[in-house]
């Protein structure tokens, strides 16, 4: 018995799948040549001193492998059976956090430990993906039923509440990746698509504000999310419901009253042509609802729904920004390109795109960056790290970098799709989920493309909590992944 | 366990999703990467700091190659506001003599400059000299924030020549909207040669590049100092001037105001130029340069008024060689012929007046006497031959045109700023005064150098050089040589005048005549055959006495015309001046006696009163 435990122990470290162990030494490494960029002035040379951030982040990469290495070498078992208790451990040390932990520049998520500084957040996400595998693999468990949907959201929001807490507001946004996990496993497609949809209506409707439609009194963007919500209507009536001549209708009658009205406003006198479109939209749910009452199907009270949904969250997305906070506006408009703002709300992302498009094709070679090396771009070895690639590598670095990580990525789907128990495959997912999460608001953000969200590039950023927190995260699945052969 | 594969499909969602992103940001790298050079340049203008390396500036010497105007190490205290505490504010101005009042206003126009740093030295008080520098620095280190930066300072050998070499101050706005070269802070020529020879003595600013961080801190060369640029150091003049015959030019004109010009026929180089009041030039640098300037520009006499070439006078007698000229190319007159004169000149009504002498006498006593009669008739002769010249207008142009070929009427074109053109009547002018009924005895006066006819003392000083020459004239210019750099070429080429080279000699002739029986006779030199003619220029209040004349008669070698305003006749202050400064340059000193008599013209001095000149 003890024989057979450590010959498996021995080929879990050899069957390790080589690809993502490659990819993610090949992250590291890439990393620390960007910290050594962005934390060296130029002329040094001290590399490889404790006293230096490269030289730390050396000595974090190298306990990071140790971490590893542990991980492949413990039995898989007592990952499922101990998910429960480091749940419940892992959220009571969220909720004391902030009472024993330092004020770092405004968050309290920091517990010392001596020389060691360690953010329970980071380690939380490994817990709860954890938690979110070992429930979904119960037997019979699917998450198209509501109930189950509950359950699962009530795991992933309880430790984003608490992270919350801590005044952590981008580590908690991590947790909604685990959505994807949910929607790979049940959760309907509604959701998503419902979620997207209100992000496009909310970017559109707002960048557009208040750009005038010519020869119109509406705005373009009210007039663009409405013409949208329109024809997703249509086509889902077209894809769920059977008679696609109602489909037909709505859009004919649209096409007549807003190609009319914009005739009127255009030819005799200027009017808000959004309104015929609210006539059309508010039309259509009266429709569809008679029609959902008189053929019994459900499906178009859902749709019918859904447009006056959308309609309401357009007007109401306006009337939100109008009362916020103003500083709060201003960055939403800021990231919107609504108002430019180079000073203020948009420093830190304009001197973040001036260091990744000064780099050109070829970049400007190693320690040759000038905007990060003199300090141009702030944080910039933790969350604006990737701007170092941007500079000093160029083009052909940071796309290598990008590629780097969807190859890992998808090769991740891939190996979650192998498992042959559930809870292999959705923890799997949640790692993936959780990577592509902060590779897409991370990288968004250096390109101007996301919102200004504090939040680390795995392997890339400087700390020794992220990197130890992602490599746990990764090897717990590596090392399930090398049981399933056994 | 069962595989459920209903949901399966939902993978390629999913990596749909993670291509899709990373697709959008590889598109968007390549957009803010490969598209637009704004970024790059952003990135650059962030981070380089281009710091000036100032040249020094170009030396100027004498003809003799004396230096006149060098450089001497000055300093600019510069200060950095975020290291600047614990200052002891009332040592600080105690030992840069300043109040603590300047201290404070002086704080607050710095942190209201364009482009403030905390972070970088901004100038807080410029150009000190090095002796009192010497005192500063021994304290600098209780003073922090504060540094030095070494620049150089303007210094001029002796007090002389101020007009001349002229000096240089801060650019303002418009020199810097001008000529981009400039930026705020620097030094520029402002008068004198300082200012018309700027490009050359100039040199070319050099720049280092140096890096700076985000708060403006500088962080070393940029690629070691590779694209730097060394700086240029500026050209340096030779000029036409004798630097002894400069200083008794000017002490000459002490108590005086006017001017005198002395010329190398030969060359047209400027072998002195005084102006009288003048300043001494070494009050003008540094920190009161602004100050002596202002005291300057009210002073009543106007000493910043360069006479020589910005001073138009009537030219009196000394015109009547123009005249003399003219008359023997147009053939109003001939060398032999004489005219009437019974104290004066009589014609219809009209009278002006002569002193006694023989008459009539020819071409050449006329000029040794300054008869008036005799140029009175020229003119007239002149503008009245309806066979040569249809109307009087056109007598009137071709005599104009002469003029203008001798150098008269428009400014000469010497490279010294400001330069005044004087007055040449043409026919238009008097057509529009006279409303076109006007004849030679309208204008009679033009013929003696009076009524509207001015010139510069520069143009009687190029008149004097063109008789030298016989005939052409070079365009006077104080800069003999420019180091590494050709003369322009405006100043090496003769202009011929319209008078046959024949015709010179007659006027000659009667210049040397004025000096050895006529009017000139103080201006004699011994052993030297020199040539004058007096000039006694009317005017307002007491007349303007004024000589021009040159020497050797053969191989001239020296031009020289002299104004002294309200002096009274030619030969009071004009004929012995002029006679001192020939004999100075062509003997390298003065005899005995003339030493005497130079201090005793030093010491004559005209009392103007105090309204403004």
């Amino acid at each position: 018995m003890v024989n057979r435990n450590d010959r498996l122990q021995r080929n879990a470290v050899l069957s390790a799948d080589w690809v993502v162990v490659v990819v993610y030494l090949l992250l590291m490494v890439f990393g620390w040549f960007s910290i050594c960029g962005a934390s060296h002035e130029i002329g040094d040379t001290d590399f490889f001193d404790f006293a230096t951030r490269s030289g730390k982040q050396i000595v974090w990469m190298g306990l990071a492998l140790v971490i590893g290495l542990i991980i492949l070498l413990i039995d898989d078992q007592y990952f499922d059976q101990l998910t429960g208790l480091l749940y419940v451990l892992t959220m009571v040390l969220l909720l004391v956090t902030p009472f024993i932990a330092k004020d770092i520049k405004g968050s309290r998520s920091w517990i010392s430990l001596g020389p060691v500084n360690l953010q329970p957040a980071e380690f939380a996400k490994c817990v709860t993906a954890l938690a979110v595998a070992k429930m979904c693999g119960q037997y019979g468990f699917s998450l198209d039923k509501m109930r189950n949907l509950l359950k699962a959201a009530f795991i992933v929001l309880l430790p984003m509440a608490l992270i919350i807490m801590q005044k952590e507001t981008g580590s908690a946004l991590v947790y909604a990746a685990f959505f994807l996990v949910f929607y790979r496993e049940g959760m309907p497609g509604a959701f998503l698509f419902t979620a997207f949809a209100a992000v496009l209506y909310f970017v559109v409707g707002i960048r557009y504000a208040e750009v005038p439609l010519e020869g119109t009194l509406s705005t373009v963007g009210a007039f663009s999310v409405m013409t949208v919500i329109w024809l997703f209507c249509i086509g889902m009536i077209h894809i769920f419901c059977k008679q696609t001549i109602h489909a037909w209708r709505i859009f004919w009658a649209g096409i007549a009253i807003v190609g009319s009205a914009l005739f009127f406003s255009l030819a005799v006198v200027p009017i808000d042509v959004s309104l015929a479109f609210v006539v059309v939209l508010v039309g259509t749910f009266l429709y569809l609802c008679y029609h959902a009452l008189s053929e019994r199907i459900i499906a178009y009270f859902y749709i019918a729904l859904f447009t006056l949904g959308s309609l309401g969250f357009l007007y109401s997305a306006n009337f939100a920004l109008d009362h916020l906070q103003p500083h709060q506006k201003i960055r939403i408009q800021v990231l919107l390109g609504v108002v430019t703002d180079n000073a203020g709300a948009g420093y830190n992302v304009n001197q973040s795109m001036i260091a990744i498009g000064s780099g050109g094709f070829e970049g400007k070679g190693f320690m040759n960056g000038t905007q990060t090396k003199l300090k141009y771009v702030p944080e910039q070895d933790t969350d604006f790290i990737f701007c170092t690639v941007g500079e000093e590598q160029g083009f052909i670095g940071s796309s290598a970098v990008l590629l780097l990580f969807l190859t890992l990525i998808l090769r991740l789907v891939y190996l979650a799709e192998r498992q042959t128990h559930t809870y292999a495959r959705v923890y799997g997912y949640c790692v993936l989920s959780i990577l592509l999460f902060h590779v897409f608001i991370n990288i968004g953000m250096v390109l101007g493309l996301t919102p200004v969200i504090g939040i680390p590039l795995p392997f890339f950023s400087y700390g020794g909590s992220s990197l130890w927190g992602f490599t746990i995260l990764l090897f717990i699945f590596l090392r399930i992944d090398a049981g399933r052969k056994m | 366990m069962a595989r459920d594969h209903s949901f399966d499909n939902r993978k390629f969602v999913i990596g749909g999703i993670a291509v899709g992103i990373i697709l959008i940001y590889i598109i968007r790298l390549f957009s803010l990467q490969m598209f637009s050079d704004d970024y790059k340049k952003s990135a650059d203008s962030n981070a380089f700091r281009k710091e000036i390396i100032y040249p020094s500036r170009g030396l100027v010497t004498d003809r003799k190659g004396r230096l006149l105007v060098y450089n001497e190490p000055s300093y600019n205290i510069m200060v950095v506001m975020q290291e600047q505490w614990g200052v002891d504010t009332l040592d600080f101005c105690e030992t840069v003599g300043i109040t603590p009042e300047f201290y404070k206003q002086r704080m607050k126009e710095i942190k209201q400059r364009i482009g403030y740093s905390r972070h970088t030295p901004q100038l807080f008080m410029s150009q000190i000299p090095a002796e009192e520098f010497s005192v500063f620095k021994e304290k600098l280190y209780r003073f922090n924030g504060f540094s030095a930066e070494k620049r150089t300072i303007r210094h001029y050998a002796d007090g002389m020549g101020a007009h001349i070499l002229g000096d240089v101050g801060e650019v303002n706005e418009k020199d810097i909207l001008n000529d981009p070269y400039y930026r705020s802070g620097d030094n520029i020529g402002k008068l004198g040669i300082e200012r018309s020879y700027e490009q050359y003595l100039r040199g070319e600013k050099g720049m280092r590049i140096m890096l700076r961080d985000v708060r403006g801190r500088t962080k070393g060369h940029y690629m070691d100092g590779q694209y730097d640029i060394a700086p240029v150091p500026g050209r340096n003049l030779t000029l036409g001037l004798d630097k002894d015959l400069q200083a008794l030019a000017e002490r000459l004109l002490q108590g005086k105001l006017g001017a005198i010009v002395a010329i190398e026929p030969a060359t047209g180089e400027v072998l002195c130029m005084a102006s009288s009041p003048t300043y001494d030039p070494r009050i003008m640098v540094g920190r009161d340069r602004g100050k002596m300037h202002r005291k300057l520009s009210a002073d009543p006499m106007k000493p910043l008024l360069n006479r020589a070439i910005m001073g138009t006078y009537p030219p009196g007698s000394t015109f009547k060689l123009t005249q003399s000229l003219i008359g023997l190319q147009e053939g109003s007159i001939t060398p032999d012929i004489g005219f009437p004169c019974n104290g004066g000149f009589h014609y219809g009504g009209l009278h002006l007046g002569c002193h006694p002498h023989p008459a009539p006498i020819p071409l050449v006593p006329s000029i040794a006497t300054s008869c008036n009669a005799y140029f009175c008739w020229n003119l007239v002769r002149m503008f009245s031959n309806r066979s040569k010249y249809p109307t009087v207008q056109d007598a009137m142009t071709r005599w104009k045109d002469h003029l203008v070929e001798m150098g008269f009427g428009y400014a000469l074109g010497i490279d010294l700023p400001g330069e005044k053109r004087g007055m040449i009547p043409n026919a238009q002018y008097y057509d529009k005064a006279y409303k076109g009924i006007w004849n030679a005895l309208t204008v009679i006066s033009i013929s003696i150098g009076q009524g509207e006819v001015t010139a510069t003392p520069l143009q009687i000083a190029n008149l004097a050089a063109t008789i030298a020459n016989r005939g052409h004239y070079y365009v006077p210019h104080v800069v003999r040589e420019i180091q590494h750099a050709e003369l322009d070429s405006v100043y090496t080429t003769p202009n011929y005048t319209m008078v046959d080279e024949k015709w010179y000699d007659y006027a000659v002739e009667g210049m040397r005549a004025a000096v050895t029986g006529g009017t000139c006779r103080g201006a004699a030199i011994p052993g030297i055959e020199v040539c004058g003619k007096t000039g006694t220029a009317e005017n307002r209040g007491q007349d303007h006495s004024v000589f021009m004349g040159f020497a050797p008669m053969n191989e001239p070698k020296i031009a020289v015309a002299v104004y002294v305003e309200n002096g009274g006749y030619g030969a009071v202050y004009g004929v012995p001046i002029g006679g001192l400064i020939m004999e100075q340059y062509l003997n390298g000193e003065l005899s005995e006696t003339s030493k005497l008599k130079a201090d005793a013209m030093q010491q004559r001095t005209i009392n103007y009163g105090k309204q403004e000149r």
